[in-house]
């Protein structure tokens, strides 16, 4: 057991590092949507003149949501109405609790493993927070007594729970790799190599689950290609009675379940945190040349690399994001049970053939 | 091309035929009311050529004749491109007529409009309910009669009266009862859902009141007249070249097709012919109308499916649209270009290579936007048999432009009835085949291709004539010269030349007598003849006085232009006074609207979005 000062500060590690992306995220969306579509974006928000290309943007929004008025329609259901936006970011902050952020930090006697919840069933535990989160979603459609938040929380719920089952059997071609479900183990077992050079990522053993993993992702995080419960053109969306911080949660919990779903990608199909070629002691190039480091520069390295790895996925949402336009509530449907989902179940098939024959 | 069909009408009808002529070059023929309904359907399914279209049908209040109103009809017929007017009066005492919209889909909606703007009922009619006008306004405003400054509460107190249900509550309780369903024969509730007038895909001026079984629509009802101004009533009572300003705010995607449209049927009721030059500038300002609407049109599309960047690389192109229209007219939307008799004023400068170069951008961003949407599986899945209609159905309901050629019926005002100079430049009419929204967007793209071509040709062809007058005076602005010749020290004035600037971009050279009819009837004389010689201030003088303008002869007349809608057509009655006696706007997306609870019945609550975004309702010419 940690002592509780560092499990404390593990946890606000985590909760700033979570809520600033998503927070940045925000600017990230609208400077990246800006650059694909030929415009400047956003870049009015400025303290004392000085504006850093629209970084204070986020910072702007949020004194927007906290102060703007949180407006309740007559017949809402007052405490579901009021909880609900709670549930919907309680749940996607808590996933991140079992992610790795690194392998350990030595501080003199003291180790510090660089995971805020060391769960031996990880992977089981992210399914289990994702499942809830519908929760939110539902709860605030059906207590805001709107046509049209209904539709939106039904489309939502049909959505979410058909991609969590096929969320579920993407992964497990990659369980079965790795043989085992501890999130901070399937980082470590990817730090090995192939033929001495070839970092053995998961990517490499399961090309079509991280294709079908991605997707599915996606289609978790509600948002284009498939968000036919938000469809701002067609249903307003569930939030639609939201007004203030009620709606700046739910939009919150769209970016850090972005969020979510890259770090996620990366832990398991991307190494975490292992940056290539780099050993607890420093790194050791397959040409031969070493490089040696002190173990908290190796810590760093490891953070950082997974901070860029995330970053690379997080451009690729957004990429995605404003390039696609939205699918219609039964497409969804179809793609998800028709298409992934047997296609989900043929890799393991493949998997566990393969990995009879290697055997 | 045109059948003289008189004969055959005149056996059959014999005396209840009561005239048929020519005027105007538009063949007409007035009958009894009685026979209207066998006239029509004898003319729609029986004779030779078939009526398949009922272009526009409407009213006109002649308020001190007798009988006081005149029921006016509109008929095309496909196959030989041929046009019948029928006229038929009806008395002020019994105003009540026949309906015909059990031989076309789109008379229910026109004599609903009728019988909202004159009070003339339609026996028969099924749903005769008010259709612009709220359903507690209080009497039928076009009527002569209708103080023109009446002022109605928007809301009263007093509950309406069971004739005049609003949509809303007729669909609302017919949602509200208990059905069994034919899916599964369990006892159902339908869902009623208000879609507008405040939603984002409704453009904040269209009500739809939904009837849902789940996310599928069973029935909806619209209703319209949100942004209705009455343009028709403010046309009766102004001056013909007063009436521009109006109809830029019809279609205000592209208000340089409704000026034309509107100048062309003034100048054919005067029987006028402008200088060739303008025709051709007219078709050029027409084209880049059309362009923008498009693109307008197809961007809002994609943007309401969820894809954001087609619709800023398509407003992007839209914008050089606007720059160019700003440089030749002086404004983006409200532009008031055209004249009766010509257009307010030149091309500027070197504006061909501008224009030549803003095509190249447009074509750009066409290839993008075909790369970025048109394979796209999850854009062509949203919108392949979405929004289907037949060629039958389009036709009933009198569809035309690219709504009625995506279901494969190849018919182009600019074709069949070639105005400006259409006739003289090559182009093509591209046609869909099965009605829905997606071959409606691939004929929208095509067609502003096919707009780049005609402007190109149209600048070839462009006369240039001596556009500059070589002059050997100083130039000298025009307020300066009014106020030298409100001095009366007109010596030496003539000679001199008016500097005006209509433009931002210097239309500033005196070259309008290129652009303007000769005809002293109808245009200005320029600013230098005004201040310089008794003649011009007489001209002048006679064209502004109150009583004194533009006075076209004694009769009417219905012209349509190809706009970016489909067919838009005026139809003007003169009393020969300076102020049109009627105008009637027949607006393209009027018909599509109509037509629209056909389109979604059985879809998706989903599928509303991308099929109102490719009708392409723009409700300032949807209301008037």
């Amino acid at each position: 057991m940690e002592a509780i000062g560092i499990v404390l500060i593990k946890l606000a590690f985590v909760l700033v590092f979570v809520l600033s992306f998503g927070g940045i995220l925000t600017w990230v969306e609208r400077k990246q949507s800006a650059i694909m579509q030929d415009r400047i974006g956003a870049n009015r928000a400025s303290i004392l003149g000085l504006r850093v290309i629209g970084l204070f943007h986020p910072l702007a929004d949020a004194i927007k949501m906290f102060l703007k008025e949180s407006f309740r329609p007559a017949n809402a259901e007052k405490f579901i109405f009021t909880l609900a936006p709670a549930i919907s970011v309680f749940f996607a902050l808590v996933g991140f609790a079992v992610i790795p952020f690194g392998d350990k930090l030595v501080l003199g006697d003291t180790v510090v493993n660089l995971q805020l919840a060391p769960l031996n069933v990880g992977i089981l535990y992210l399914f289990a927070v994702a499942g809830m989160a519908v929760y939110g979603v539902v709860l605030g459609a059906w207590a805001s007594r709107n046509n049209y938040a209904l539709l939106g929380g039904l489309r939502a719920a049909a959505q979410m729970i058909s991609y969590e089952i096929a969320l579920g059997v993407t992964i497990f071609g990659s369980i079965m790799v790795y043989q085992t479900v501890d999130l901070q183990e399937i980082v470590r077992w990817q730090g090995a190599y192939f033929w001495g050079w070839l970092p053995a990522w998961g990517v490499i053993l399961q090309p079509l689950g991280f294709l079908l993993f991605l997707t599915v992702g996606i289609a978790e995080t509600k948002r284009v290609p498939f968000d036919p419960p938000e469809g701002e053109s067609e249903i307003i969306g569930y939030f639609l009675e939201y007004s203030g911080m009620g709606f700046g949660m739910y939009f919150l919990t769209d970016f850090i379940e972005t969020v979510m779903i890259a770090a996620i990608t990366v832990t398991l199909f991307f190494g975490g945190w292992q940056v290539p070629y780099l050993a607890p002691d420093g790194f050791h190039f397959p040409w031969g040349s070493e490089l040696l480091c002190a173990q908290w520069v190796v810590a760093l390295l490891q953070v950082l690399g997974f901070t860029l790895k995330i970053m690379f996925f997080l451009w690729l949402q957004m990429a995605i994001r404003w390039t696609l336009p939205r699918f219609r509530y039964d497409q969804v449907m179809r793609l998800g049970w028709k298409y992934i989902l047997p296609i989900s179940l043929a890799n393991i098939v493949l998997t566990g053939a393969a990995i009879l024959l290697i055997k | 091309m045109t059948t003289n069909l008189f004969p055959i009408l005149r056996d059959k009808f014999g005396d209840q035929l009561h005239a048929a002529f020519t005027h105007l070059g538009d063949q007409v023929i007035v009958v009894d009311k009685r026979i209207l309904h066998s006239l029509c359907r004898f003319l729609r399914s029986e004779s030779k050529p078939k009526f398949e279209l009922l272009v526009d049908l409407t009213c006109v209040d002649y308020l001190d004749r007798q009988p006081r109103f005149e029921m006016v009809y509109l008929l095309h017929a496909m196959k030989t491109g041929d046009r019948l007017r029928i006229k038929a009066p009806v008395d002020f005492r019994d105003p009540q007529v026949t309906t015909v919209s059990d031989l076309w889909k789109i008379a229910d909606w026109y004599e609903r409009e009728v019988w909202d703007m004159f009070g003339v009922r339609f026996k028969g009619h099924n749903d005769l309910r008010r259709l612009l006008m709220y359903d507690e306004f209080r009497g039928h405003p076009l009527r002569k009669d209708y103080p023109l400054e009446k002022r109605q509460p928007l809301v009263t107190t007093q509950t309406t009266n069971n004739a005049q249900i609003s949509p809303s509550t007729e669909t609302a309780n017919r949602a509200l009862e208990e059905h069994v369903s034919s899916a599964n024969g369990l006892k159902v509730k339908h869902m009623f859902l208000n879609m507008g007038p405040s939603h984002p895909a409704m453009h904040g001026v269209v009500k739809i009141v939904l009837e849902l079984d789940g996310e599928k629509v069973v029935g909806s009802d619209l209703e319209i007249g949100y942004l209705h101004r009455a343009f028709e009533k403010h046309s009766e009572n102004i001056a013909y070249n007063g009436v521009f300003p109006y109809t830029d705010r019809l279609n205000y995607v592209s208000p340089l097709i409704n000026n034309v449209g509107y100048a062309l049927t003034v100048e054919k009721l005067l029987d006028l012919e402008v200088p060739e030059r303008t025709k051709f500038i007219r078709m050029i300002m027409s084209e880049i109308s059309r362009i923008s609407d498009h693109l307008t049109c197809i961007g809002a599309l994609a943007m309401e499916l969820g894809a954001m960047t087609p619709f800023l690389y398509f407003m992007q192109a839209r914008e050089s649209m606007y720059q160019l229209i700003e440089e030749v007219t002086g404004a983006r939307v409200t532009i008031s270009y055209v004249r009766v008799g010509g257009v307010k004023a030149d091309f500027p400068r070197g504006f061909e290579g501008r224009v030549r170069e803003q095509l190249k951008k447009v074509r750009h961003e066409l290839k993008q936007v075909h790369k970025l949407l048109t394979r796209n599986r999850i854009f062509v899945d949203r919108v392949q048999n979405v929004g289907a209609i037949s060629k039958k159905d389009a036709l009933s309901f009198s569809f035309t432009g690219p709504m009625l050629r995506a279901c494969g019926v190849a018919y182009d005002i600019r074709k069949v009835f070639p105005y400006s100079n259409y006739d003289q430049v090559e182009f093509e009419v591209p046609v869909g085949k099965n009605g829905d929204v997606f071959d409606r967007y691939l004929v929208r793209m095509e067609e502003i291709e096919q707009s780049c071509r005609i402007i190109e040709q149209a600048f070839e062809k462009l006369p240039a004539g001596a556009v500059m007058v070589d002059f050997q005076g100083k130039e000298i602005p025009a307020d300066k010269m009014a106020d030298i010749g409100k001095f009366g020290q007109t010596a030496g004035l003539l000679p001199q030349v008016a500097v005006t600037d209509p433009t931002l971009l210097g239309g500033s050279f005196p070259e309008h007598k290129h652009v303007r009819s000769a005809s002293k009837l109808v245009s200005l004389p320029a600013k230098e003849k005004t201040y310089g010689s008794i003649e011009g201030l007489m001209n002048h003088f006679m064209m502004i006085m109150e009583g004194y303008g533009i006075r076209p002869p004694r009769g009417e007349t219905y012209f349509s232009v190809e706009g970016a809608n489909g067919e838009l057509g005026f139809y003007v009655v003169s009393d020969g006074s300076d102020r049109p006696f009627r105008v009637r706007c027949r607006p393209p997306c009027f018909a599509f609207v109509a037509g629209f609870s056909e389109m979604i019945r059985g879809a998706q609550v989903a599928d509303i979005v991308p099929t109102f975004g490719s009708i392409n309702m723009i409700a300032g010419e949807l209301d008037r």
